[in-house]
């Protein structure tokens, strides 16, 4: 996994919900079709100019909502590398993370516009502003969790517990 | 500083402690659990688990521990639907998964009317409404689909121990009030972002309610963005559970919060003042007192969901609708939260009442509320619904508004074609 990410920032506000993210009606289907709907209801534009790479920024209470985990996994499709939000959802947040996308919490998140230029530093939660010359301190994320991180997801991370135990017996 | 070991504990900090194998948590350490029980549906589960257990070379855990249902794609409306489903079955064969109930009923109404819930009990469930569980003294959060194949593989969850905010209600309900209209009261007082927090709710008006009226306070605690709702099991949850035909375990009473627990924080709210409350579009955060709303068109209403269609939600809309017409050009929609739903009310005349005024009973399961099944609504309109949420776009358009209310607001509605205060009709 890569510790350093560049990108473009999009911006969106508090509570962006998991029906927004991950519409209902397009749950039947494939995930890159419904990744062409994300947050469509909000920004029309957004599933088909987000490129692989770029950052979210968000408010509070980011992936409110269902448990669906589309929600994470359509912005793991359309290759946002990060998202940084002043809080998320618990649920959204844990299916994120067990997606290998990371999340970081940053309270004090102050303003940044719409496509400027980002850099995150996973390991020291730092995200520079590259546009503008801000710098904002996010929480770094748990050790506990950064394995899951590193692995790449739960899966992987699974994958290896389960090739262990399968070689040990 | 640690506190002592025999220091006070809430509720949740018990039960975690038990899953954990340790003599006691306290909030912020992050445990491993066992997991006594995993719920599943048709929606997150083994459509999106089997090829990553198969992936893994895993097995079920132990699949005398899951429950799964069928509910949000049921009756099949498609051939993807039908798909789903038909893998759902499979799955459920090929695991020899011991709970399935298909098109039964939606989960959360399911797990507790089986009598799988057992004050004190730690699970798991792979949907955000999972805290229902939680109204029988049980802590129950809600999980995604990989993290749901790693708890399948190995029966265990890591989680941070949460805070425990505390919501006492006293005194009595009005008329035409419910637990419905305490949660979007809350929700606007509280906000939706009590995240990673435990809602803890007791006081009278608790006490009083009904296990399907304290359900609701745990269903929606998923709309105060809390980890979960509890509330401590008393002589109302075992009557339940010995009505279900299971045995009450012996232990079922001793989970509780200790007197001097070190919650968070205290809510203490008056029941009697309390009015029908109203969450308008697209959150439920955006709840208002019903004699707000003036002449707004209800051109759906809907009553539906696990949140808002079990027995006791058809009951209320009954009171409402006694003899009494739906309004021509708004439709009601009744979707039973489960066949046992139905055929209690079939039996109790409620049924009939219902249709008599007009309502168009649709099939049980999710339907609607999630803007999977029949009853979406179209570009401009309005529904008023006993749903628990109205995030843009999640009963069909984008372009649509849902509102939410008790089942008494949304049969009042169906009556007038505008929303209305309920408790002029009771
Ligand atoms: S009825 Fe609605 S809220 Fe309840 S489980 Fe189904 S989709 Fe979720």
């Amino acid at each position: 996994m890569k510790r350093n990410l560049t990108g473009s920032a999009w911006v969106f506000g508090d509570n962006i919900d998991t029906d927004v993210l991950a519409p209902g009606a397009y749950m039947k289907g494939s995930i890159a079709e419904l990744a062409a709907h994300c947050l469509e209801a909000i920004d029309p534009n957004f599933a088909s100019q987000v490129k692989p790479g770029d950052l979210m920024i968000a408010g509070d209470a980011f992936g409110i909502g269902s448990s669906r985990e589309q929600a994470a996994q359509a912005l793991v499709e359309l290759g946002v590398s990060a998202i940084v939000a002043k809080s998320f959802a618990r649920i959204f947040y844990r299916n994120a993370l067990n997606l290998g996308l990371p999340v970081l919490f940053c309270p004090e998140l102050g303003v940044i516009k719409p496509g400027d230029q980002l850099q995150l530093d996973l390991t020291s939660g730092l995200l520079h502003n590259l546009s503008n010359g801000e710098q904002f301190q996010c929480e770094p994320i748990p050790e506990e969790l950064m394995g899951i991180l590193e692995a790449g997801g739960l899966m992987p991370f699974l994958q290896q517990r389960f090739s262990k135990s399968g070689s040990k017996t | 500083m640690t506190p002592a070991q025999n220091a006070p504990q809430t509720l949740a900090q018990k039960i975690i402690a038990r899953a954990s194998r340790q003599p006691r948590v306290e909030p912020g350490q992050i445990v491993t659990c066992q997991v006594d029980l995993v719920l599943m549906h048709d929606s997150s589960g083994p459509r999106r688990v089997k090829s990553r257990l198969e992936a893994l070379g895993a097995k079920v855990f132990d699949p005398s521990k899951v429950v799964l249902v069928s509910d949000h794609f049921v009756p099949a409306t498609d051939p993807e639907s039908a798909e789903i489903l038909a893998l759902t079955r499979r799955w459920a064969q090929e695991q020899q998964i011991a709970h399935f109930y298909d098109m039964q009923g939606i989960c959360h109404v399911m797990l507790p009317q089986q009598g799988h819930l057992q004050p004190g009990m730690f699970l798991v469930g792979g949907d955000s409404h999972s805290p229902t569980g939680g109204a029988f003294g049980t802590f129950m959060v809600g999980i995604g689909a990989t993290e749901m194949t790693g708890v399948l593989a190995t029966g265990e969850i890591w989680i941070k121990v949460p805070q425990t905010i505390r919501i006492n209600w006293q005194g009595q309900l009005q008329k035409g009030c419910s637990a419905k209209d305490i949660m979007l009261f809350l929700c606007a007082r509280l906000g939706m972002n009590n995240n990673y927090k435990v809602m803890e709710f007791g006081g009278s008006t608790v006490d009083a309610m009904s296990m399907y009226e304290r359900m609701v306070l745990c269903n929606m605690s998923a709309e105060l963005g809390g980890k979960t709702g509890i509330i401590a099991a008393d002589q109302t949850t075992t009557d339940w559970i010995r009505q279900t035909g299971q045995p009450v375990a012996a232990d079922a009473l001793s989970w509780h919060s200790d007197a001097d627990a070190p919650y968070e924080a205290v809510h203490t709210f008056d029941a009697s003042t309390l009015i029908p409350q109203i969450a308008a579009p697209h959150s439920p955060e955006n709840t208002h007192p019903v004699t707000e709303f003036d002449q707004v068109p209800v051109h759906q209403a809907y009553i539906g969901a696990c949140t808002g269609a079990k027995l006791s939600d058809l009951h209320m809309a009954a009171e409402v609708l006694k003899g009494r017409k739906v309004q021509p050009g708004t439709r009601l929609l009744i979707a039973p939260a489960s066949l046992k739903t139905t055929e209690a009310a079939a039996k109790d005349g409620t049924l009939a009442t219902l249709t008599e005024a007009g309502a168009i009973l649709l099939p049980t399961g999710c339907g609607a509320c999630a803007g999977m099944g029949a009853g979406a609504i179209a570009n401009g309109e309005n529904c008023l619904s006993s749903t628990s949420r109205n995030f843009k776009g999640r009963m069909g358009s984008p372009e649509s508004n849902v509102y939410l209310g008790s089942p008494y607001s949304v049969a009042a509605a169906a009556v007038t074609g505008y929303i209305t205060d309920p408790r002029q009709f009771l």
